[in-house]
């Protein structure tokens, strides 16, 4: 080809200046100069490359296969808890949940999406922030239980042009009886707090893990956790998914069989709706807790996703505790159930017989003060005075006992220490005596302390679950067993204090009588089985208190029945907190004894030991109310 | 006069080493933008690759000496498209840089001034009377180039603005720029630029924190850097191979076919392929030097150190970028990079070099 001839007119027509210069070597040195600076310029370019690719690749391959390899989390269902007999108490039910992935987060989109989802902004930002220390790639799950209309939102926003970082997954959520049904031994589970975290115990859970946090979630949390499993997915800038690397399934958490019988658990809810009280129902043959009902009550529902702070506020708050599990937490003065610990104790020391009387002639005089008896009963046995729950003999049976003697009794019996249930945060109570005095007092036991303690008052206080094992131990003959909540526990060897089986059988048919012989507590009878218990009344207030003219609160009302009073199946404790009068409880745990035969009866087993109806008893219905403390 | 100029007189080495660097650059813009809206511009780059070898044809064909008595009009035509791009350039990306010419495709109107500017600066140097350059000229020619160059800031476009400079710089050393101006001008820099800073626009400031510490804000404009940086180690010696680098193909790199196409090119090809394109770019730099050398007279040889002072600052800056060694600026990597005005601006620079080299027996 051809190109155009050079005009050399052109080079003077350039300028109006002197001529262009045609002397181009002119400048030989600085353009050397220029190519040494281009030759540093490339050196300077490829140990930029040398750093990053050759010194240290392997770096920047984490970083990159971090960039790209996402494991999303399968979230492990939860075992569920079953009742004794395998039926179903808490189940899992399967729900969506929304996570946010915070490596593609922007910060603008927060506050659409907390619209978009109906979550509080603060609230939203806050969770992000707890998640600051930890990994970028770890998404956060910002929403459990999703409604179908936060489905939509999410599958309609989650594209690229919207927000990329939202991601929907299943999640196995718990769902619990409603209307609290036994919330406190079940308790409820929660994402795991910032306090937790740093505890040790809490050491092998991650931020953001659901754990148990109440009762026997909490008390078998590891059991019945399981294993989250991943998803190891590739991943684009924006997320989505492009394969599917691997997947390790989750395993799901252990079932948990309770000792629990839903029927028993039901008469005692029922009996218990309205009042605020508890019931605890045992087998003191091994310790399986069968029933235990609190109420007030709460709904673990509200928990299972995260609690509403107003909701938990209304918990916390409210002046009757519905989250204290009054079963095992509850100490109050056991009042007359203390009375057949007396009896034992006087019975084994020797202290007293059966012929031992005392008179009772509404009252009694001892160091100087009177203590007064509700009632005057006159000439007054060991099987009267229970049976009438008479202050006077009680009074001179302890007075002759001293304090250490009750003191060893109810300590044998299982007062004064944790019963050792699988539940979390059990009380002690209190057992006085001389040594306990001095150490927490610093001053020395007065014997005239002695007279309030044996009819259960003064210092002496217990939780529901002590008395339910104390009398069923002490009915058992000195046999006292661990109560639990786990049907495949292994047995443990009982705590034993082996008593004299005459003995026992006198304050047994003391405590029959109770029920049955016109005593104090005969709303707990039954036709067709014969049902033994102590009522006990104890006072709030100290009677120095009301003699201030202080008001008196009411009192709390106990009951303990067991049944058949020979080698017993059942023991139940109830507490009727303001209650006033014992009978009314012994009414209640009548509701649990009841259904506890009903079953028996449904299920064609024989009634052990049950007598025939005894016509000797009047009915009880009609008997004038002896109701006695 | 000395009859007629060969086609066989063009720079073929310079030309093979241009097409081996644009067949490399096509392959990886495909790699890139696979399964991407950008798919198809591999395609659309090997039209721009084969019209841009036919502007550089043309701007070989006419005497530079015929387009250096029109620099003036040249310079302001310049300035009137510049401002034409200020009033109705079309609204991309945020600022306005292009002006429709044809359907599919934009004008990139600072991308063609550079030519001018070359010219310019070889046309006012050769102009001087001593063999060193008077502050006075320098005034002036510096003045004459921070028109277009505030005209393009304002666009905004610091980056291909900053590309004049160099053209500048070169031209007056070359001229014989006293040493100690380049002191003062360091010195001189150093003092402004807090100043300077503060004029930026916030997008600007936010690079240039992030170039300075990039891991300071990692999802902002520090995320270029970082998965660049992470892009570039992860090819490692060897690469991973054209289309299976994952910082490229699952898009953690940004604009991996344009700005980016360095980073997308060193994760899929590794060291031995940087090394490879990096001595083709220096094979091309010192070609273009060696044309200056053997220019037929000082305006040739400004034209062919002006040209390859722009190459190397562009490369400089965006390869430098790529390694997290420059901030970030939309430079695009010359004729690797996706894009139409870009490459044909460089195939008609290409051109005026060969237009050098074909006229240096003349005298």
């Amino acid at each position: 080809m051809k190109l155009l001839p050079i005009e050399p007119e052109t080079q003077h027509e350039a300028s109006s200046k002197p001529v262009l210069r045609d002397d181009p070597k002119f400048a030989s040195a600085r353009i050397a100069a220029f190519q040494y600076i281009t030759v540093a310029i490339f050196l300077f370019l490829i140990s930029g490359f040398w750093d990053l690719q050759v010194r240290n690749p392997e770096f920047y391959n984490e970083l990159a296969e971090r960039n790209r390899i996402k494991s999303l989390p399968i979230i492990a269902p939860r075992g569920k808890i079953l009742d004794r007999d395998g039926r179903v108490i808490v189940d899992n039910h399967l729900s969506w949940s929304v996570i946010l992935s915070r490596e593609t987060l922007k910060p603008e989109h927060l506050r659409p999406i907390a619209d978009g989802l109906h979550l509080d902004y603060d609230d939203l930002q806050i969770q992000l922030k707890r998640f600051q220390s930890r990994p970028k790639y770890e998404p956060i799950i910002i929403k459990q239980e999703l409604t179908p209309a936060d489905i939509a939102f999410v599958e309609s926003h989650k594209d690229p042009d919207f927000f990329p970082e939202l991601e929907l997954i299943h999640a196995q959520r718990r769902m619990y009886p409603q209307n609290g049904f036994a919330a406190h031994v079940i308790g409820y589970t929660g994402e795991i707090s910032e306090s937790e975290l740093d505890e040790p115990e809490f050491a092998k859970y991650d931020t953001g893990s659901v754990i148990g946090k109440f009762g026997l979630e909490k008390q078998y949390n590891d059991s019945l956790m399981g294993v989250d499993g991943q998803r190891e997915v590739v991943v684009d800038n924006r997320g989505r998914e492009r394969q599917v690397l691997g997947i390790k399934e989750a395993i799901p958490g252990k079932n948990l069989q309770t000792t629990l019988d839903l029927d028993l658990q039901a008469a005692a809810e029922l009996a218990l709706d309205g009042r605020k009280g508890a019931i605890v129902a045992l087998d003191p043959r091994n310790g399986e807790v069968l029933a235990m009902a609190n109420r007030p009550t709460f709904d673990p529902n509200k928990f299972s996703v995260r609690i509403k702070s107003s909701d938990w506020k209304e918990l916390v708050d409210n002046p009757d505790h519905p989250l204290l599990n009054r079963a095992i937490q509850a100490q109050f003065a056991p009042g007359s159930t203390f009375k057949p610990i007396i009896a034992i104790a006087g019975l084994e020391t020797g202290t007293i017989d059966d012929q031992y009387t005392v008179h009772c002639p509404g009252g009694a005089t001892f160091y100087g003060h009177f203590y007064k008896c509700h009632e005057v009963d006159g000439t007054v046995s060991l099987h009267k005075g229970i049976v009438k729950s008479c202050d006077v003999y009680f009074y001179n049976v302890g007075n002759k006992l001293g304090i250490d003697q009750i003191a060893l009794f109810a300590t044998q019996a299982g007062y004064g220490h944790p019963s050792g249930i699988d539940l979390p945060g059990e009380a002690a109570g209190v057992v006085p005596s001389s040594e306990w005095k001095i150490r927490n007092f610093r001053q020395k036991w007065y014997a005239g302390e002695t007279i309030s303690v044996s009819i259960g008052q003064g210092a002496t206080t217990v939780t529901p679950i002590q008395m339910a094992r104390a009398i069923g131990g002490l009915a058992m003959g000195g046999i006292w067993y661990k109560p639990h909540l786990l049907k495949s526990a292994k047995p443990e060897p009982p705590h034993q204090y082996p008593l004299n089986p005459e003995n026992v059988a006198k304050v047994v048919s003391g405590m029959c009588g109770v029920v049955n012989e016109g005593g104090t507590g005969v709303r707990a009878r039954i036709p067709g089985i014969e049902v033994c218990g102590k009522t006990g009344t104890a006072q709030l207030a100290s009677n120095a208190f009301l003699k201030r003219g202080g008001k008196a609160p009411k009192d709390n009302a106990w009951f303990v029945g067991f049944t058949p009073p020979e080698h017993p199946e059942i023991v139940v404790a109830g507490l009727w907190e303001g209650g006033e009068k014992s009978a009314y409880t012994a009414a209640l745990v009548r509701e649990v004894l009841k259904a506890w035969s009903d079953k028996k009866i449904r299920l064609g087993q024989s009634l052990v030991a049950a007598r025939p109806p005894e016509p000797a008893a009047s009915q009880p219905e009609e008997t004038p109310a002896t109701e006695r403390e | 006069m000395s009859g007629y100029l060969n086609l066989r007189d063009i720079d073929w080495g310079m030309l093979v080493i241009v097409l081996i660097i644009c067949a490399l650059g096509v392959v990886q813009i495909f790699s890139a933008a696979i399964g991407t809206q950008w798919q198809d511009a591999w395609w659309k780059q090997i039209i721009w690759i084969v019209v841009g070898l036919v502007l550089m044809w043309i701007c070989t064909a006419i005497d530079y000496h015929a387009l250096m008595t029109r620099v003036w009009a040249l310079y302001g035509l310049s300035l009137v498209l510049l401002l034409a791009v200020l009033v109705a350039g079309k609204q991309a990306f945020g600022s306005t840089r292009w002006i429709p010419l044809a359907p599919g495709f934009h004008l990139q109107v600072s991308e063609f001034v550079k030519l001018v500017i070359v010219l310019l600066v070889a046309r006012f140097m050769t102009e001087l009377r001593g063999d060193n350059l008077e502050t006075r000229d320098l005034l002036k020619i510096m003045a004459l180039i921070v028109a277009p160059m505030l005209l393009v800031i304002k666009e905004p476009d610091l980056g291909t603005a900053l590309t004049y400079l160099p053209i500048l710089a070169v031209g007056a050393v070359l001229a014989g720029l006293n040493w100690r101006y380049v002191v003062v001008a360091a010195v001189i820099v150093v003092l402004v630029l807090p100043v300077g800073v503060h004029f930026l626009q916030p997008y600007q400031k936010a690079r240039l924190v992030s170039f300075l510490n990039p891991e300071g804000d990692p999802r902002g404009t520090g995320y270029q850097v970082i998965e660049s940086k992470i892009a570039v180690g992860a090819g490692g010696m060897w690469g991973k191979g054209v289309a299976h680098g994952t910082q490229t193909q699952l898009r953690f790199l940004p604009v991996p076919h344009t700005d980016f196409i360095f980073a997308a090119f060193a994760e899929e090809h590794g060291f031995v392929g940087v090394v490879v394109v990096l001595a083709l770019y220096f094979m091309l730099l010192m070609q273009i030097v060696k044309n200056a050398q053997t220019a037929p007279d000082r305006a040739g040889m400004y034209i062919c150190m002006g040209v390859a002072a722009l190459l190397l600052f562009h490369v400089l800056v965006n390869v430098g970028m790529v390694v997290g060694r420059m901030p970030v600026t939309g430079i695009p990597l010359p004729l690797m990079s996706a894009g139409g005005s870009s490459m044909l601006s460089i195939f008609l620079m290409l051109g005026l070099v060969n237009n050098v080299r074909v006229r240096r027996f003349v005298n």
